[in-house]
């Protein structure tokens, strides 16, 4: 499938500059010639049918990949102006600046007050009166202090899905990254909790530069300021949220927007 | 039809199933129930006192004992009683069968003594006299037993105390004579340091010559006091006072004083030595020595086993040659523990052994300090022998661990290491104490390789105690398992030994019921806290 490059809209000075990027898992390619740039500081979705390498170009950015075997990956990736694969880039920086939220929430077994400040404690960091702080803070951005501020010690095990995931995103805020992966993050979500975070999001935008994949192309319509449409590896369509999904220049696109497709 | 269709219905619903697993877990409950039932049953009573009885024979004679079982008599088909009629120096058996047909009565006469003794087991018989030249007794108690024993409760106590100087003597001039030793080795025969340590055993020697000469007028004084019993058939033993480790009267016994008895052996089993090569007495070394083996064996196999999980899950490339050396992990448990034993010997007592010997004691080979079955190679040997089911373990509990929750850890910018450390092991614990539960479940029951590293009958001396260097790895010991077998089937009186050979067993069950209580009570709570139901 050839494309012709009208249908990648270029940013000027893109935060997340993505060139040529090819993935490959053992023989298998799974991502092909993806070249985009993410602006700062507006929220980016990435959708498409399922196994088209979203969430596998998601976790190229903030090199989760490189716990899987076999993969390769050709082209580069940079983020203010810096290769991310560059073999002298210290990971565990890379990973400070760029958090993520997952599919599935996945909070530790410890106490809320723990979650949150997991990242901080990871980073060396023990002074009670910052800790609090930022527990205090994170939470309130991921709009979750209201509903666990009495409970902070008690563990998280025992918040509901909705909460889980919010907890999720405060632990990703309380290190302050600069970017926000978020992988699905309202996929196993009731509508209520899903609407809840996708309020979240509206309002971590302007602070986060934040990057999300999602099967729900509503929700992509609600909360994205930038859209990229993939599939089967490839990037086929970029651009802002609102033309795409009205004036979108791919047929494939259209067809999938539209759910002829997909 | 509609027969066909509901025998159908049966077979569909898996009815037959159902009542098939029903009948395997009847069966293993049924076996293990009986199994704790046996020992219990027959354990929890050996300390309680029966009656004696006095059989009246038809020939004119007289049996008297305990009354253990009847049965019928294979040679005349009619009923035969046993009796334990103790009196072992005089009658050489401890046990007697009896017909039916030649008993003319049974009667409990409540004069009967029962002696416990430090040699020839129990006498059961009547006080005829006391020969009491050493003491002072009150008139109105010359008779009495109790009042004599009483009296010389002091003199025995005090000899007791010598015996214990006595030794403790001993193990200086021994320590002083390894030093020199040492010295001899070194060729430093003729220094001040030798002459220095020859004059110190000397007057070792000295002091422990004066202390013999007092034990044994003390001893002789002690040994002068006797009492004269006589059995059922008026036939006479002399038994020396101190010989008598305890007396008691079942058949005039209240309840009360059962249970005043009961509790005194008990306290006998659990902080006395063994007597009468272990078939009497208590089981201080055997508990202590099984207590000590279990926990060396933790310290050597728990952290090993741990580590090697964690680096064969967390850290080893899949591939080839980690899916081998976990199948010969898991092979390794299914090695007949006798191996282990065998290799245990080979390469820990006389491998390593023999090199710690010729390395730090060479003065003292021939004879061997390390180059010999002690507690530290045992316990390696169990070590070697759990390591593969803590191995296990951790691996498993490492890897039912949601894939997420290590890369919700990595994605916060923490290491593989400190992933490890703060999430996944606080995690794992559960799972590796589960494997480490089954460890020492598996250990505490292993007495094949114990026999050929380091398990003996009798051991003088504890592997821990209070002299120098307090911690004796090299020393052998004793254990509960092989006490089991020792007495059970190497006694040379089986069947005296047959009590307590029930008790043993039941209280190893208990010990390894207490140590494992104890971890499932740990790993629960630690389950309550790492929990992750929801994930």
């Amino acid at each position: 499938m050839s494309h012709s490059a009208t249908a990648i809209m270029s940013i000027e000075k893109p935060q997340v500059e993505v060139e040529h990027l090819n993935l490959f898992y053992g023989n298998s390619q799974a991502l092909t010639d993806m070249s985009f740039g993410i602006p700062a500081s507006q929220v980016t979705a990435l959708i498409g049918p399922s196994g088209c390498g979203k969430s596998t170009f998601l976790r190229c950015i903030n090199r989760m990949n490189d716990l899987v075997e076999g993969l390769r990956i050709e082209g580069s990736i940079t983020i203010d102006g810096e290769n991310i694969n560059d073999p002298s880039l210290d990971v565990i920086e890379l990973r400070r600046k760029v958090g993520m939220v997952f599919q599935k929430w996945n909070p530790f077994p410890k106490s809320i007050y723990e979650n949150v400040i997991y990242g901080l404690r990871i980073a060396g960091i023990k002074e009670r009166g910052v800790l609090d702080q930022a527990v205090e803070q994170s939470l309130k951005r991921a709009a979750l202090w209201d509903e666990v501020k009495d409970r902070l010690q008690q563990s998280a095990m025992g918040l509901s899905g909705g909460q889980m995931q919010r907890l999720c995103i405060a632990r990703a805020v309380a290190v302050n990254p600069e970017i926000i992966l978020m992988d699905e993050p309202c996929s196993a979500l009731d509508p209520r909790s899903t609407s809840r975070i996708e309020e979240l999001i509206r309002e971590l935008r302007g602070e986060y530069t934040i990057i999300i994949v999602t099967h729900n192309m509503q929700q992509a319509a609600r909360i994205s300021d930038y859209t990229a449409y993939m599939y089967l590896g490839e990037l086929i369509e970029y651009g802002p949220t609102q033309k795409l999904f009205t004036v979108p220049e791919r047929k494939e696109t259209e067809d999938y927007i539209t759910g002829r497709f997909g | 039809m509609a027969t066909k269709k509901s025998t159908n219905k049966f077979w569909r619903q898996g009815e037959p199933f159902v009542w098939g697993t029903a009948l395997a877990l009847t069966l293993v409950l049924f076996m293990t129930v009986l199994l704790f039932y046996v020992v219990l049953a027959n354990g929890i009573t050996v300390f309680w006192p029966k009656d004696v009885i006095l059989a009246t024979l038809n020939n004119g004679g007289y049996a008297l004992g305990e009354l253990v079982k009847d049965e019928k008599n294979p040679a005349t088909g009619k009923k035969r009683f046993q009796f334990k009629i103790g009196n072992r120096d005089l009658y050489s058996l401890d046990f007697k069968w009896i017909d039916t047909e030649d008993i003319k009565s049974f009667s409990t006469p409540s004069d009967i003594y029962v002696l416990e003794r430090q040699e020839n087991g129990n006498f059961y018989g009547s006080l005829k006299e006391l020969k009491t030249p050493g003491l002072v007794l009150p008139a109105e108690k010359k008779e009495n037993l109790q009042a004599a024993l009483d009296a010389i409760e002091p003199q025995r106590l005090e000899v007791e105390k010598i015996d214990r100087q006595i030794a403790a003597l001993n193990d200086k001039v021994e320590q002083n004579n390894n030093k020199l030793l040492k010295l001899r080795y070194k060729k430093e025969e003729h220094t001040p340091a030798t002459v220095a340590l020859h004059d110190k055993v000397n007057t070792i020697k000295a002091e422990f010559e004066k202390l013999v000469s007092v034990l044994g007028s003390k001893q002789g004084i002690v040994a002068a006091n006797e009492a004269v019993f006589v059995d059922a058939n008026g036939q006479e033993k002399t038994i020396r006072l101190a010989d008598i480790v305890r007396y008691y009267q079942p058949n005039s016994m209240s309840w009360l004083q059962k249970w005043s008895y009961y509790g005194k052996r008990l306290r006998e089993l659990l902080f006395a030595e063994p007597r009468e090569s272990n078939t009497e007495g208590g089981l201080f070394p055997a508990i202590f020595g099984t207590i000590m083996l279990i926990f060396m064996m933790s310290i050597l196999s728990f952290p090993l086993g741990v580590l090697a999980g964690i680096y064969l899950r967390e850290y080893a490339r899949e591939g080839y040659l980690v899916k081998m050396v976990r199948i010969a992990v898991n092979n390794l448990a299914g090695i007949p523990s006798i191996v282990y034993g065998i290799f245990g010997l080979g390469f820990f007592v006389y491998g390593i052994g023999s090199q710690i010997d010729l390395l730090f004691f060479p003065e003292k080979l021939p004879t061997p300090t390390f180059g010999t079955g002690g507690i530290l190679w045992a316990s390696m040997t169990l070590g070697l022998l759990t390591v593969p089911v803590v191995i296990v373990a951790t691996e498993e509990a490492l890897g039912a661990i949601p894939p997420g929750i290590r890369e919700g850890s990595q994605a916060l910018a923490a290491t593989k290491f400190q992933t490890l450390t703060r999430i996944l092991l606080p995690m794992a614990s559960p799972g590796i104490l589960t494997g480490f539960i089954l460890a020492m479940a598996r250990a505490a029951g292993e007495v094949a390789p114990l026999m050929i590293t380091g398990v003996v009958k009798l051991a003088p001396a504890l592997p821990l105690d209070g002299s120098f260097p307090y911690l004796h790895l090299d020393r052998k010991f004793m254990h509960l398992g092989f006490h089991i077998y020792d007495i059970g089937f190497q006694s040379p009186n089986v069947e005296a030994a047959k009590p307590m050979v029930y008790v043993t067993t039941l209280l190893l069950i208990l010990i390894v019921l207490i140590m494992t209580s104890t971890a499932i009570y740990l790993r629960n709570r630690m389950r309550e806290r790492f929990s992750v139901a929801d994930l």
